[in-house]
C-alpha cells in the first residue's frame, strides 16, 4: 500500500530572495515579460490595500483580499491566451486585471453592482465564484466546447484549498480526465479555508496528488513564485491543446490576510505564523531579481507605485461616482423576456419608488 | 401524423431539436448506446455521434455544472438527469449558477439549458424515483418549470424548453411514459411555455392540475359530467412563468376551484395557485378553494404509495364538498 505517497514534481525558479533556483523557462529571459508580470503583482496589491481601505470606511461591501497570493492568479491568467476562458473563484483580482477585467469593474462587483461582472473584455470569461469550487463543472462545459468545436482554446479554473474537499471539484477533475478537455485546474492553497488549516482539509500528502485519482497529471508549484506559476500553467496549457488533457496545479502559497474583511484570523491563526510567512511573499522576490539583473532601481519602483497608486484611485472614484442601477435592473436581467408575472412586479415596485 | 407514446415524444422532439440545431446536444447517463434508462435518447447516439450525445461519468451536480459551461460557450445542452430523486444533487448549480448567470453578468453570459427527468409516482418503483419536486424548482428566479401531460405537449412544450433563452426544467411524468398514445405531428412546431392549456371547458368549477394527475383531473371531470356537473379541467403545464390570466379567467367564470398536485401539500405549487386566485378573483369565490395533494409525508414505498397518491375518489370527493358550499 502506497497510495498515500504519489511523487509529485515541484517547481521553484526564484526562491524567496530572488536567486535562480530552478530552470529559467523561456519568456523568464525577456525583461519586458519579467516587468510586466512584476508591475501586475504591484497593481493587484495596490487594488487590495485600496479595496481593504474602501471596505473599512463603508464604501465597499465585504470582500476577500489576496494578499500574499497575488502570483498565482497572475501567473495562471499570464500563461493564458486572450481567446482561452478564465473560470476564477474568489481572490483571483491579479489574474482577472491581466485578462483586462478594469478595475473599476472589480470595484464595482465588491460593492454590490452586477455590473462589475459584465466585463468590457473578456467577454467569454465566468464572473467571480463564491460558492467555493462549485465552478470547477464549468471549466469543464467550456473545455468541452472547446474539444467539441475543434478550437485550440483553453479554460483555467483556480480555486482553494478547501474546494479540493468539494465534491464538485471531484466531479469536475474526474469528468475532465474522462472526456480529456483542455482545461487547467490550479489550485491556490493559501493554507488556510477560513479557519480551517491545510491539515484539516485532507489527509493527502499534497493537493496536487489528487489528480492521480482522476487520471491526470498533478504538479506543485511555489505559488508565490510567479515565473514559476506561470511556467507550469504554461507547460499544462500546452498539453492541453495537443489534446493530452488537464492538469491539476498546487500552487503553494499563503494567505497573509484574513479569509474576508469580515473575518478576524487571530481567533484562530498565530501572528507570529503570519510573520514566518512574510519573508516568502511574491512580490520581494521578483523585485531583487529584477534590482540584481540591472532591471530595477528605486525610482523605477517609486514611479510604478505612483502609477498602480494612480490608476487604482481614479478607478475608486469612477466607482464611487457610478449610481446604484435603477430598480427596474433588479427585473430586467432575469429572463430573456420578462414573463407577465415579473412585469407586473416589477411595474408595482417601480410605481411604489415612484410614489416614495 | 404518428402515434406515439409521451417517452417516444420525448425522444422525436429530442432529434426534431438536434436536426435543426447543431448546437443542442444531449448528456447524461446512459444516454449514449443504452438510449437513457427510459429510452427517451434511442436512437440519437447512432443518429449524431458520441461529440452530440455524451455519456458522462455517474456525477448528477456535475452533469448540471458541465451544461452551464457548455452553455455559457453557446451550446443549447439537454441534460438528462434519471430520477427526480437524484436531480437534488443539481440544485447548488441550478440555484446558484444556471438561474442567475444572466443576471449577475447584466446579459453578458447566458444559459439556455433544459434540465430533463422522470418526475412523480405511481409507478412502483425503489424509493427517491417518485418524487415531485416542481414546487422546489419554481421557486427558484430565472428558471422556467415545464411539466408536460401528453405526448403532443410533451413534444411541443420540450422544442420550446430546448429553444429557449434561458435554463428550463424539464420534469417528464414516468406513470404517463408508456400510459397512453396520441397523434403527434412531428413538424417542429414548438408550444408556447408560460401559457396553460385548458383540456375540457366546463361552468360549473375548475379544477387545475399538471403532469400525471390530468389523467385523474380528466377522469373526474368524465364522471362529473353523468351528474351534469362540468368541469372546466385547466393543465398548467409551465408551471414557472405562470399563466395567472388562465386559471383567473376561469373562475371568475366557475366560481369555484379544485387544484390537484401529487407532490406534498405543505408549501406544495397549489398554494401559489390558490394564493393568485384569493388575490385575482376572491370576489367570484362561491366556495374555498380545495386542494387535493399528496399528503406532507414522504413518498411511501411500493407497496403503499396508493395511499399517497391522489386519485378520483378523493377529487370528487372534493369536488363534491366544493359544489355543496353554498
Amino acid at each position: 500500500m502506497s497510495g498515500s505517497e504519489i511523487s509529485i514534481r515541484s517547481t521553484r525558479v526564484l526562491d524567496s530572495e530572488g536567486k535562480i533556483v530552478g530552470a529559467m523557462p523561456e519568456f523568464a529571459r525577456n525583461p519586458t515579460i519579467l516587468l510586466r508580470l512584476y508591475r501586475a503583482l504591484v497593481l493587484t496589491r495596490t487594488f487590495d490595500t485600496k479595496a481593504v481601505a474602501l471596505q473599512r470606511t463603508g464604501r465597499l461591501g465585504t470582500y476577500a483580499s489576496s494578499l500574499g497570493q497575488e502570483a498565482v492568479a497572475v501567473g495562471a491568467a499570464a500563461a493564458m491566451e486572450p481567446t482561452d476562458v478564465f473560470v476564477p473563484s474568489f481572490r483571483e483580482h491579479g489574474g482577472q486585471l491581466w485578462r483586462g477585467v478594469t478595475l473599476k469593474e472589480l470595484f464595482l462587483y465588491w460593492g454590490g453592482d452586477e455590473r462589475g461582472n459584465d466585463f468590457s473584455s473578456p467577454r467569454e470569461d465566468f464572473p467571480t465564484c463564491v460558492p467555493v469550487g462549485s465552478h470547477a463543472p464549468h471549466a469543464v462545459g467550456v473545455a468541452l466546447a472547446f474539444r467539441l468545436r475543434g478550437e485550440k482554446r483553453a479554460a483555467v479554473c483556480v480555486f482553494g484549498d478547501g474546494a479540493t474537499s468539494k465534491g464538485d471539484v471531484a466531479e469536475a477533475l474526474n469528468m475532465a480526465g474522462v472526456w480529456k478537455v483542455p482545461a487547467v485546474f490550479v489550485i491556490n492553497n493559501n493554507a488556510w479555508a477560513i479557519s480551517a488549516p491545510r491539515e484539516k482539509q485532507s489527509a493527502a500528502v499534497t493537493l496536487a496528488q489528487k489528480a492521480a485519482a482522476a487520471g491526470i497529471p498533478g504538479a506543485q508549484v511555489d505559488g508565490n513564485d510567479v515565473i514559476a506559476v506561470r511556467a507550469v500553467t504554461e507547460e499544462a496549457l500546452a498539453r492541453a491543446r495537443q489534446g493530452l488533457g488537464p492538469t491539476l496545479v498546487e500552487a503553494v502559497t499563503y494567505r497573509l490576510c484574513d479569509h474576508t474583511t469580515s473575518d478576524d484570523a487571530s481567533r484562530y491563526r498565530d501572528d507570529a505564523e503570519v510573520s514566518r510567512h512574510w519573508p516568502a511573499e511574491p512580490l520581494v522576490r521578483l523585485r531583487n531579481f529584477l534590482t540584481n539583473a540591472g532591471h530595477w532601481d528605486k525610482a523605477k519602483e517609486e514611479a510604478l507605485l505612483h502609477e498602480c497608486s494612480s490608476a487604482v484611485e481614479q478607478a475608486a472614484e469612477a466607482y464611487l461616482a457610478t449610481p446604484p442601477q435603477p430598480l427596474s435592473a433588479i427585473f430586467d436581467f432575469v429572463y430573456a423576456a420578462m414573463p407577465t408575472d415579473l412585469m407586473e412586479q416589477r411595474k408595482a415596485a417601480t410605481l411604489a419608488e415612484g410614489a416614495a | 401524423m404518428t402515434e406515439l407514446s409521451l417517452v417516444q415524444a420525448v425522444n422525436a422532439a429530442l432529434k426534431r431539436a438536434m436536426d435543426e440545431d447543431s448546437r443542442v446536444l444531449v448528456l447524461g447517463e446512459d444516454v449514449g448506446i443504452d438510449g437513457g434508462v427510459f429510452r427517451a435518447t434511442d436512437g440519437l447516439f447512432n443518429s449524431f455521434g458520441e461529440q452530440r450525445v455524451l455519456d458522462t461519468p455517474l456525477a448528477e451536480a456535475s452533469i448540471a455544472g458541465v451544461s452551464i459551461g457548455l452553455a455559457a460557450q453557446g451550446f443549447r445542452p439537454v441534460a438528462e438527469i434519471q430520477f427526480t430523486g437524484f436531480a437534488y444533487a443539481c440544485i447548488d448549480q441550478i440555484i446558484n449558477h444556471a438561474s442567475r448567470l444572466r443576471s449577475r453578468t447584466r446579459g453578458r453570459l447566458t444559459c439556455p439549458m433544459v434540465l430533463r427527468a422522470p418526475a412523480g409516482g405511481g409507478i412502483k418503483a425503489v424509493e427517491h424515483h417518485s418524487e415531485s419536486p416542481e414546487a422546489m424548482f419554481a421557486h427558484i428566479p430565472g428558471i422556467k418549470v415545464v411539466i408536460p401531460s401528453s405526448p403532443a405537449r410533451a413534444y411541443g412544450l420540450l422544442l420550446s424548453a430546448v429553444r429557449d433563452p434561458d435554463p428550463v426544467v424539464f420534469l417528464e411524468p414516468t406513470r404517463l411514459y408508456r400510459a397512453a398514445r396520441e397523434d403527434v405531428a412531428d413538424d417542429g412546431t414548438g408550444m408556447p411555455l408560460e401559457r396553460c392549456f385548458t383540456l375540457r371547458p366546463g361552468h360549473d368549477l375548475t379544477i387545475v392540475a399538471w403532469g400525471a394527475m390530468i389523467r385523474e383531473a380528466l377522469e373526474a371531470a368524465d364522471q362529473l359530467a353523468k351528474e351534469n356537473i362540468e368541469a372546466e379541467v385547466i393543465d398548467v403545464a409551465t408551471l414557472k412563468p405562470l399563466d395567472s390570466a388562465t386559471i383567473l379567467a376561469s373562475v371568475a367564470r366557475t366560481g369555484r376551484l379544485v387544484i390537484v398536485h401529487e407532490a406534498p401539500m405543505t408549501c406544495g405549487y397549489g398554494a401559489e395557485i390558490a394564493a393568485r386566485v384569493a388575490g385575482g378573483a376572491i370576489t367570484s369565490l362561491l366556495a374555498p378553494i380545495e386542494r387535493v395533494t399528496g399528503y406532507d409525508t414522504m413518498m411511501p414505498y411500493l407497496r403503499t404509495e396508493a395511499y399517497y397518491m391522489p386519485n378520483v375518489p378523493r377529487i370528487l370527493a372534493a369536488v363534491r364538498r366544493t359544489m355543496a358550499y353554498a
